[in-house]
């Protein structure tokens, strides 16, 4: 068990590594910096002057050096300006100029500063991060119950009208995108166009959340999720149903209702725990839409507001967060599928 | 109101003492899309209190529709359209769900062939037991487990206190169908149906099994529907018989009447094609019944059996529906035969052909102290300590060429993982196998050159995986040729194809279909025609008819023979079933937890001195002969695992002459091989003066 679970962290050391990377690469391609000097210092610069101020930046080292230093391995430049100030990437960031550490990175819990909030990016990603898992909270609360009800009440009965209309249904959900149902609901729920029952904006959920604020963000994202989980678990359910061994209750004696629920739930269940664990990550994506679109600043939308404004510190921050949420959750996940299910062995 | 009928039924119930099951006239059908498909028609039969009925008959003559129609749980596409199914003269056909739920599992309770998949994954053993009277009688959980301890001591499974909590998956195949059984018997029914319950299972199992249902039946006093494909099974179970075949009974009587004075030729054309002792390939070779079984929607007009009978008289068997007749001066014997009067049943078969002996050429593939060793690790998560599974230990024989040497054993006794080495898709771990004096045990299969792997080829168990689904079967056979390097052209690999479809004995046009169109028989002829594309010196066949219904078995068994006497081919024949094994090898192999306990000519090896696993395994074999008297020899306790041998002789544990030996000889060390007589050699500490005192497992009275 210790084993399997270092060796999955191992892979996820060094999936967050690889892929970090590849972010801090595509951040960092010279049109990006020259936006961000323009940004930074005057939007008239010449290119001469762009030029000289990515260097006085530190930003003219070799991509390598700079992701050493982002992670907080290589030590950070230094320079002395023509005025005699000593300038550097962890001079910068130090209250005490003078005794400024010699490393600031990843490792040294230094996660930079954002360009677009002018906060400390840790503290950004704390907060937000927060808000967003309030949200998923609320979605899955929604989300896996409906889900499971609906695919275990669809499969049961292979086929019946109770079957065919869940199914509709579900798929009827799936296919819907966020975008598109988001927008239906704020128009037809929640303005003068249709039924104004919700009120409010989700905006203010952020200090103070109310069934009426945040109902509709909820729904939006778990309405996706509820068709396709439902989906699984009806498939896993009629499979479940079709066993020999429901048979032999069935012929035990056992009423319909018990085979249902003490001979077939927990098998059908197997299967999709692993695709309700695999939500998590997809939810995290699914919030960039919904929170972008009912302006709840979350994760979602912090995460767009940094890709659109090109703020390298706290996209490489968020990607980090992004992968460890999802390799944690395989690995709940995995270790679960073991718990549920009493056949299987990981190896 | 309600009360009142209940309370009538009751009364109805203590004072009942009519047939506990009586069917008549029952028809069930499948409806599809397509069309309605009949799969059991004007069906009789009756079970009396304490009375065990066998109903047999090939896949596909609708013996189990028949268990499933007295369930009462035929699907949604199956519905009875015909005829009454009286449970103590209650027509089960007319009940409401909430009455059928009261007799299913508390009146008729039903035993599966599958153990494991009968059996809920998820849920303890316990729980699944105490179900039944919980739900049947109304008690608590208390006085279940109570009554569950009670019968699955009863069904003498060791340590019921474990077993109540473990799960099905930590249970071995033979316990698994002992939990299936006790679950039956949880809450006394007075009608088990048994569909299959030993098909799985070895038989050393099979024969504890079955001893355990007979006993069982007679202290619950519980009747029984046993269905199975094994004559010798129900000779050995049940007091009356009935055979199916395509959907109808077309005989039933008591087991003597029909195993000694059968009236109906499909019967007799079954016994025929069966390895009975006395059968042999050269001088009274099986008879295979022609043609093939009709499919439902194709039966033919009149009697079913009629395009292979070969007492058909046509005008007269084909006319209409034919009913059963009574056959006189005998109790409840019956027939589903116009002529059966007028054949002359005591006629001896006409003699088949017989052939020559095959003579046994020069040594070919040589095995020696072969050993394959496996390491597994244990532990929910991987890592824990490794242990080392011995599936072969000191492997030595020799194989001659046009020999059938048939390798028997249970499973897990290492026979697979012998040919898996010999094919090269393992390495062995030491020892030598020698084929044709060339060293071939470290060498996979990849390293081989072509010559070595077209010379050493395969018949698989299963036909029904073993062939491409989406390619057709010449297309199999031509890739095979290819891969063999055999022909020099595309014409030529085609016409060798259709040579080869000739010696298995398929139409030519067969080449151009898919193997879903075929039947199991023909399938397993595909494979056998790939084994022999390269010009095959051994062939491997593991259990190839095992999967197949007895009329085939014979087929192909005899397929096999005479392309072994055309081609001089070695065959090493592994299997389970000792039947067939007597039939067709000149030299058997016995193999225990990976050793070879016994190596001797057939003749040898089936009479005494035997070793005393080859004994116990002679035993459990169910023989359908009512003449045969066999010694019962019930082995205790299950195969110990491989990865745990029992020190010493490693059939000690279960040996039921270990007492003979001196010293507790048998627990501290493994017996060396002992030269019996001429090539007949067994691993035992027996002494001589034991061995010469053991009798003879079967005997054939009045020979």
């Amino acid at each position: 068990m210790l084993m399997f679970i270092l060796r999955r962290i191992l892979t996820m050391l060094l999936t967050a590594f690889c892929l970090t990377f590849i972010v801090f690469y595509l951040t960092n391609l010279p049109p990006n910096l020259e936006k961000l000097a323009k940004t930074e210092a005057s939007a008239r610069m010449t290119d001469a002057e762009v030029e000289s101020w990515i260097e006085r930046n530190g930003y003219g080292q070799p991509l390598i050096v700079r992701y050493g230093e982002w992670l907080g391995v290589a030590p950070g430049w230094t320079n002395v300006e023509a005025n005699g100030t000593l300038r550097g990437r962890c001079v910068d960031r130090a209250e005490d100029r003078e005794n400024a550490a010699r490393f600031c990175g990843l490792l040294q819990g230094d996660w930079g500063t954002s360009t677009v909030f002018r906060n400390p990016v840790s503290e950004i990603i704390a907060t937000r991060l927060g808000l967003t898992g309030i949200l998923m909270f609320w979605v899955m609360v929604l989300m896996v119950p409906s889900a499971l009800l609906i695919g275990v009440m669809a499969g049961m009965r292979e086929g019946s009208r109770l079957d065919r209309s869940l199914s509709t249904f579900s798929i009827a959900t799936t296919a819907t995108p966020e975008y598109v149902s988001g927008v239906f609901f704020i128009v037809f729920l929640a303005s003068n166009a249709g039924v104004q029952i919700f009120k409010g904006t989700a905006t203010s959920a952020m200090d103070n959340i109310t069934f009426e604020n945040f109902f509709l963000p909820v729904l939006t994202i778990a309405l996706y999720g509820i068709g396709y989980i439902a989906r699984m678990t009806r498939a896993s359910m009629t499979e479940v149903m079709t066993a020999q061994y429901i048979r032999t209750a069935r012929l035990k004696g056992v009423s319909f209702r018990n085979v249902v629920l003490k001979h077939a739930l927990r098998n059908a269940l197997i299967a999709p725990f692993t695709v309700i664990m695999l939500q998590f990550p997809w939810l995290l994506n699914g919030v960039v839409i919904v929170e972008t679109l009912f302006n709840y600043k979350g994760f979602g939308w912090t995460l767009v507001q940094a890709a659109s404004n090109n703020d390298i510190e706290l996209l490489l921050a968020c990607s980090v967060v992004a992968v460890f949420v999802v390799l944690v959750t395989q690995l709940i996940s995995d270790i679960g599928y073991v718990f549920l299910n009493p056949r299987i062995r990981i190896a | 109101m309600v009360d009142v009928i209940a309370e009538e039924q009751k009364l109805d119930l203590d004072t009942y003492d009519g047939p506990i099951l009586e069917i008549e006239n029952l028809s069930i059908s499948f409806f599809t899309r397509l069309r309605e498909i009949p799969a059991v028609m004007d069906f009789s039969c009756t079970v009396m209190p304490g009375e065990a009925m066998g109903l047999v008959g090939e896949s596909g003559c609708g013996k189990s529709t028949v268990a499933l129609g007295v369930m009462q749980d035929l699907g949604k596409n199956g519905r009875i359209v015909g005829g009454t199914i009286k449970y103590r003269g209650r027509d089960l056909t007319h009940m409401t769900s909430e009455e059928l739920r009261h007799i299913r599992g508390k009146e008729i309770a039903m035993i599966y062939q599958e153990p494991m998949a009968s059996l809920n994954p998820a849920m303890r053993i316990g729980r699944q037991l105490m179900e039944v009277p919980m739900i049947h009688e109304g008690i608590g959980a208390n006085e279940a487990r109570k009554r569950a301890l009670e019968v699955v001591t009863d069904v003498r499974l060791p340590d019921p206190a474990r077993i109540l909590d473990a799960f099905p998956h930590q249970l071995s195949g033979g316990q698994q169908q002992r939990i299936v059984i006790a679950m039956a018997l949880m809450s006394k029914p007075s009608l088990l149906i048994l569909d299959e319950p030993t098909t799985a299972l070895d038989v050393t199992v099979e024969a504890a099994v079955v001893d355990l249902v007979k006993d069982l039946g007679k202290k619950y006093g519980t009747s029984m529907l046993f269905i199975s494909h094994n004559l010798g099974l129900v000779l050995e179970t049940c007091n009356r018989l009935c055979v199916m075949y395509s959907g109808e009974a077309v005989e039933t009587g008591s087991i003597k009447s029909v195993f000694d004075m059968m009236q109906h030729p499909y019967t007799q054309a079954l016994f025929r094609s069966i390895p009975l002792p006395g059968a042999d390939k050269n001088a009274a070779p099986l008879v295979a019944i022609p043609g093939n079984f009709p499919l439902p929607h194709e039966r033919p007009q009149g009697c079913n059996f009629g395009p292979r009978c070969e007492y058909f008289e046509a005008g007269r068997c084909d006319a209409g529906d034919i009913p059963m007749f009574d056959v006189p001066q005998d109790d409840r014997h019956e027939t589903r035969c116009l002529r059966f009067s007028e054949i002359d049943w005591n006629k001896p078969r006409e003699k088949s052909v017989t052939t020559e002996k095959t003579e046994v050429g020069k040594v070919v593939l040589k095995m020696e102290d072969l050993k394959k060793y496996y390491e597994v690790s244990s532990g929910m998560f991987g890592g824990g300590n490794t242990k080392v599974v011995k599936a072969n230990e000191t492997l030595s024989f020799e194989a001659r060429e046009g020999e059938t040497l048939a390798i028997v054993g249970e499973s897990g006794c290492g026979k697979s993982t012998f040919a898996k080495v010999l094919m090269g898709l393992e390495t062995a771990t030491s020892g030598q196998i020698l084929l044709y004096n060339q060293d071939i045990q470290d060498t996979p299969i990849e390293h081989r050159s072509t010559d070595t792997v077209s010379s050493v080829q395969m018949v698989f168990q299963n036909p029904f995986d073993t062939l491409n689904p989406s390619m057709t079967v010449g297309r199999q056979i031509i890739r095979a040729l290819e891969i063999f390097g055999e022909g020099n052209s595309d014409q030529e690999r085609r016409d060798r194809m259709l040579e080869l479809l000739d010696l298995v004995k398929l139409p030519r046009e067969f080449g151009d279909r898919m193997p879903r169109q075929l039947s199991g028989g023909q399938k397993q002829r595909v494979g056998i025609a790939r084994a022999f594309a390269g010009g095959a010196k051994i062939v491997v066949a593991d259990e190839p008819v095992s999967a197949l219904d007895v009329s085939v078995q014979a087929a192909v068994t005899d397929l096999l023979m005479e392309i072994q006497r055309q081609n001089q081919t070695t065959l090493l024949f592994i299997s389970h079933d000792l039947s067939i094994v007597r039939y067709l090898a000149d030299r058997v192999m016995v193999m225990y937890l990976g050793h070879v306990v016994e190596i001797g000519s057939t003749d040898d090896v089936f009479a005494p001195p035997y070793h005393p696993y080859t004994e116990a395994l002679l035993s459990a074999v169910p023989i359908a002969d009512t003449r045969v008297k066999k010694k019962r020899i019930v082995l205790e306790g299950d195969i110990p695992s491989a990865m745990n041998p029992p020190p010493g002789c490693p059939f000690q544990t279960r040996c039921r002459w270990k007492s003979e030996v001196p010293g507790g000889l048998c627990e501290k060390e493994v017996p060396p091989m002992v030269d019996l007589s001429t090539g007949h050699q067994i691993k035992c500490h027996l002494s001589a003066d034991v061995l010469d005192q053991m009798e003879p497992v079967i005997e054939i009275v009045g020979e």
